[in-house]
């Protein structure tokens, strides 16, 4: 089955056709080619697939594609402005040692922004539980609590980049 | 120490600080292509199809129903793979099995077609018999004389291999300590788990050369494998040109060829189409290789004083069905064996036994951790019952620079002592005992200065600058994440003159970069940092010959820093480099600068009986930890980690970090919590829900104190550090663990069913 769907996507509005048993995930990088949601297990178990979808941080591999018609999704690729300037969190990231293969990289930023956004001022715990979905084998993860740590006040001041 | 190389004692501009690595912004925008990522026009996907059973026959095979599937463009089975393509250094392992299936991971039967779906339909289409066969699955019960046979041509599956040494004269020393202490210890399956799963593309251009982009920390090995893949196929001297994308986590997992790449290029050529395999979670769970699990008896014994005198270990690795690197770990592990800590008599003997399980390869320490958790653990057990304090024993009996090992080890720079003296500074901080709390430590060797297990360990390295003093450095070496693209940089920059960003890093691709053996035993920023050097160091004689005559100045007295020439003091005498560049290029006779570099290290390969100075330097480190178990629930929980290492010179301390933090955290998955569950050959827990790896949640607490002890050799002084930080983690906690609560874990992982387990026999 076919049907139409519209929705935001990093700021743009989108209209397209799709399968209604495609993920949002298959839907962004098979179709649309958004290489950039990165897909590490296809079972909602590893994170690397996290988009935010109406401020929420959701895997896109258990997310139907169909699901989001009239919603506001926001990708790694709209998180640096059009001029090229990285998200504070990006920036976080590359300066601190967040990110070593890469792979994980894009969903831990998604699910670290969606966390800053609904909550600017969010602690240690709250950093590692709002992570906890999204896995790392480079790192040991300090790096990455230490990029969202340095990223706190730069994203309070820049509200969350372009999207809000 | 003394060290003559004037590099060790300069101020560096670039070398020793933490710039971020180059490839991480592409990386945070979502812009890096994997090989997830990678599309040609036409290209086909290939999907491969596993065994039913551990060990069976196959019977008969009906391919029609999927070869008549639209959208299919081939279908293959072991009737169709050459005879002679075999892979692993064993040549035991076709790409797909014919006649006899010896594990579930055995491949059977290959599909490529023009979407994944199609694909995997195919296979659900094609239709086996099987004959199911006794199987095997504990490799003690493998080596007894009436146990199935895993290879019937191979007539015992014990495999020939010479893993066997004995230095000095163990009965002798065991008549003369004072204190012997024995154990058998066991370590299981653990995987890799990169983030980025397995996969390759390969296509062929109209003259039968094959370009495959694969993700492999061994682009000029795996050049080799498929050259000779070529050759079995009728293709003799043909191009390969192996591209690397960028690689999803490494960890020894690429150090080998696998079925995936050779299917890819088998079906590539029949359907003259570029042809994608990529593992999804489930396969990357069930068909890479793992670690290679051992069970270890060790014995040692010392003498009233705490000197060690000896070392006696006997080791049997479950090799499973098939072969790869796993089965050569015996190898690496002589070196903590013989070498950590000062012992004159030492004696090994491994075997390596065909089971139907799923076979081994390299991984991170590369059979270090393995040997290091028996014999660490069991040198507290010793102290124990000596008793000395664990650390003082260590101290006692601790490596010294100059020291010449029996298995004539050449230990140069060592900061084992350093080392001891951190890890216990930090763990003593702060620390009363209390109930349920205990501290351990244990302690590492490893190479540092390459690793000379093939007959080269070497990396080329070619190097040109252009008109803006730009550099372009083409290096053998593979960044896979650990950061090898930044070393090298800094180290160009560094010796140029230059910044980071002045430096382009190609390491990607055999048609542009030289040979070099491959990013294992933490050898790349020694041996690939050493070869850009190298390089560096010729064009850096032409620039400063060439500034001599346009500065009018001896080059002596020329400093090459932030892009400019100069004479120091003399504000006359200075140039921008590009401005320089241009002159020698846009000049009568001009010049262009150019250079390239081989970098051999003068290390040694082992002789027949594996004496040899394996590495030109040696990396030393000690781990502490302090854990709290809970008796009600055996949980161990890591209160503290310390990871102090001997790193030589950090050529980037943030990078560094982020070497011994995923380290040490693997490490601690590796000692707590990681299995990959076996039942009778059968994978039952190929996905990240049931295979526990460390969460963000599980992260501890780390300080990793960093000694520098510039190694002569080293690159400014730089020693390897990428898999130091999870080889002692796995003793380093069992020993936290007897000190917490009196029970000594023997098997890994530690899980809280084994710490009841051991807590109820403590108590009766």
């Amino acid at each position: 089955m076919t049907t139409n769907i519209s929705f935001l996507l990093n700021g743009d509005e989108i209209t397209c056709d799709i399968q209604d048993h495609w993920t949002l995930l298959h839907l962004l990088r098979e179709e649309m080619g958004l290489i950039g949601t990165k897909e590490g297990c296809g079972n909602g178990e590893c994170g690397a697939c996290t988009v935010i979808v109406d401020k929420l941080a959701v895997n896109s591999c258990l997310f139907l594609a169909i699901e989001a018609d009239k919603k506001n999704i926001e990708t790694i690729e709209g998180l640096a402005s059009r001029d090229g300037s990285l998200h504070p969190l990006q920036q976080s990231f590359v300066d601190n040692g967040g990110i070593q293969c890469g792979f994980c990289s894009p969903g831990m930023i998604m699910s670290s922004k969606a966390l800053l956004d609904e909550n600017p001022d969010a602690d240690q715990e709250e950093i590692k539980h709002a992570l906890a979905g999204n896995i790392c084998r480079c790192t040991g993860y300090i790096p990455i609590f230490e990029s969202v740590e340095a990223a706190k006040k730069l994203v309070a001041e820049n509200k969350g980049g372009q999207n809000d | 120490m003394t060290n003559s190389n004037k590099d060790l004692t300069r101020d560096f501009s670039v070398v020793g600080k933490p710039i971020p690595k180059l490839d991480a912004a592409q990386k945070a925008m979502g812009r890096a292509e994997y090989i997830q990522d990678i599309k040609m026009p036409g290209m086909l996907y290939g999907k491969i199809l596993y065994s039913k059973f551990a060990h069976a026959n196959i019977i008969k095979i009906d391919t029609s129903k999927a070869k008549a599937l639209p959208g299919v463009y081939a279908v293959l089975t072991g009737e169709d793979v050459p005879k002679k393509m075999k892979m692993g250094f064993y040549k035991d392992n076709p790409p797909i099995k014919k006649g006899k299936v010896c594990s579930f991971r055995d491949e059977v039967a290959a599909v490529a077609a023009k979407t994944p779906e199609i694909a995997k339909k195919a296979l659900d289409l094609i239709e086996i018999e099987y004959e199911e066969l006794e199987g095997v699955f504990d490799p003690e019960k493998a080596m007894e004389k009436d146990s199935p046979l895993v290879h019937e041509y191979h007539k015992s599956n014990v495999l020939k291999l010479p893993w066997s040494l004995h230095y000095g004269d163990v009965e002798k020393a065991r008549k003369d300590a004072a204190f012997v202490v024995e154990g058998r210890f066991s370590t299981t399956w653990v995987t890799h788990c990169c983030m980025g799963t397995s996969g390759a593309l390969a296509i062929f251009d109209a003259n039968d050369n094959l370009t495959i982009y694969s993700n492999t920390q061994i682009p000029s090995l795996a050049q080799k494998d498929f050259l000779e893949a070529l050759k079995t196929m009728g293709l003799s001297n043909k191009r390969v040109r192996v591209i690397k994308p960028i690689i999803g986590g490494g960890f020894g997992s690429k150090l080998d060829t696998y079925a995936y790449e050779h299917i890819a290029i088998l079906l590539a050529h029949t359907c003259r189409k570029p042809v994608k395999i990529v593992f999804d979670r489930q396969e990357e769970f069930t068909a890479t290789s793992t670690r290679q699990p051992t069970i270890i008896d060790i014995e040692q014994g010392c003498d009233k004083d705490g000197k060690l005198l000896f070392r006696d270990i006997k080791m049997i690795l479950d090799n499973g069905a098939h072969t790869s690197w796993g089965a050569t770990t015996p190898s690496v592990m002589m070196m903590p064996i013989t070498s950590l800590y000062r012992v004159e008599n030492v004696r090994y003997d491994a075997k390596c036994v065909y089971t139907n399980n799923t076979y081994s390869q390299a991984m991170r320490g590369y059979g270090n951790p393995q040997a290091t958790f028996a014999i660490e653990s069991n040198i507290d057990m010793l102290a124990q019952k000596a008793g000395i304090d664990p650390i003082e024993f260590r101290r006692i009996n601790r490596n010294h620079p100059g020291d010449i090992t029996p298995q004539d080890f050449k230990i140069t720079s060592c900061g084992l002592d350093l080392c001891l003296d951190a890890a216990e500074k930090q763990l003593r901080k702060n620390y009363s005992k209390e109930k349920g709390v205990g501290i351990g430590v244990a302690s590492l060797i490893h190479v540092g200065g390459g690793a000379r297990i093939y007959k080269s360990d070497g990396c080329g390295a070619l190097l040109k600058m252009d008109d803006y003093a730009k550099v372009d450095i083409f290096t053998g070496g593979t960044d896979m994440g650990q950061g090898l693209d930044n070393i090298t940089a800094q180290i160009v920059a560094e010796e140029l003159g230059l910044l980071v960003e002045d430096i382009n890093v190609v390491h990607s691709d055999t048609d542009v970069c030289p040979w070099d053996v491959g990013a294992h035993a933490s050898r790349s920023t020694f041996v690939a940092g050493n070869a850009a050097l190298g390089a560096a160091k010729k064009v850096k004689k032409k620039i400063l010959e060439f500034g001599s005559k346009i500065l009018d100045a001896p080059p002596e007295d020329l400093v090459l820093k932030d892009r400019l020439i100069f004479v120091p003091n003399d504000p006359e005498k200075s140039m921008p480099l590009d401005k320089l560049l241009r002159k020698a290029h846009f000049s009568p006779g001009g010049t262009m600068l150019m250079a390239d570099h081989f970098y051999d290290p003068a290390n040694e390969n082992m002789g027949k009986d594996f004496k040899g100075n394996m590495s030109m330097t040696y990396t030393f480190g000690v781990h502490g930890v302090k854990v709290k178990v809970d008796e009600e629930t055996g949980k161990v929980e890591v209160l503290e980690y310390v990871a102090a290492h001997d790193v030589g010179q950090a050529i980037n301390p943030l990078l560094l970090e982020g070497q011994v933090y995923g380290g040490v955290v693997m490490g601690l998955g590796y000692a707590l919590s990681e299995e990959v569950v076996h039942k009778n050959g059968k994978n039952m827990n190929a996905n990240f829900r049931d295979y526990k790896l460390f969460t963000a949640k599980d992260a501890v607490k780390i300080t990793a104190p960093v000694l520098e002890t510039p190694d002569k050799d080293g690159p400014f002084g730089a020693k390897g550090i990428g898999e130091p930080g999870c080889v002692p983690t796995a003793p380093a906690v069992a020993n936290a663990i007897y000190d917490a609560i009196g029970v000594r874990i023997k098997d890994l992982p530690i899980t809280p069913e084994k710490v009841l387990a051991a807590i109820k026999k403590r108590d009766e």
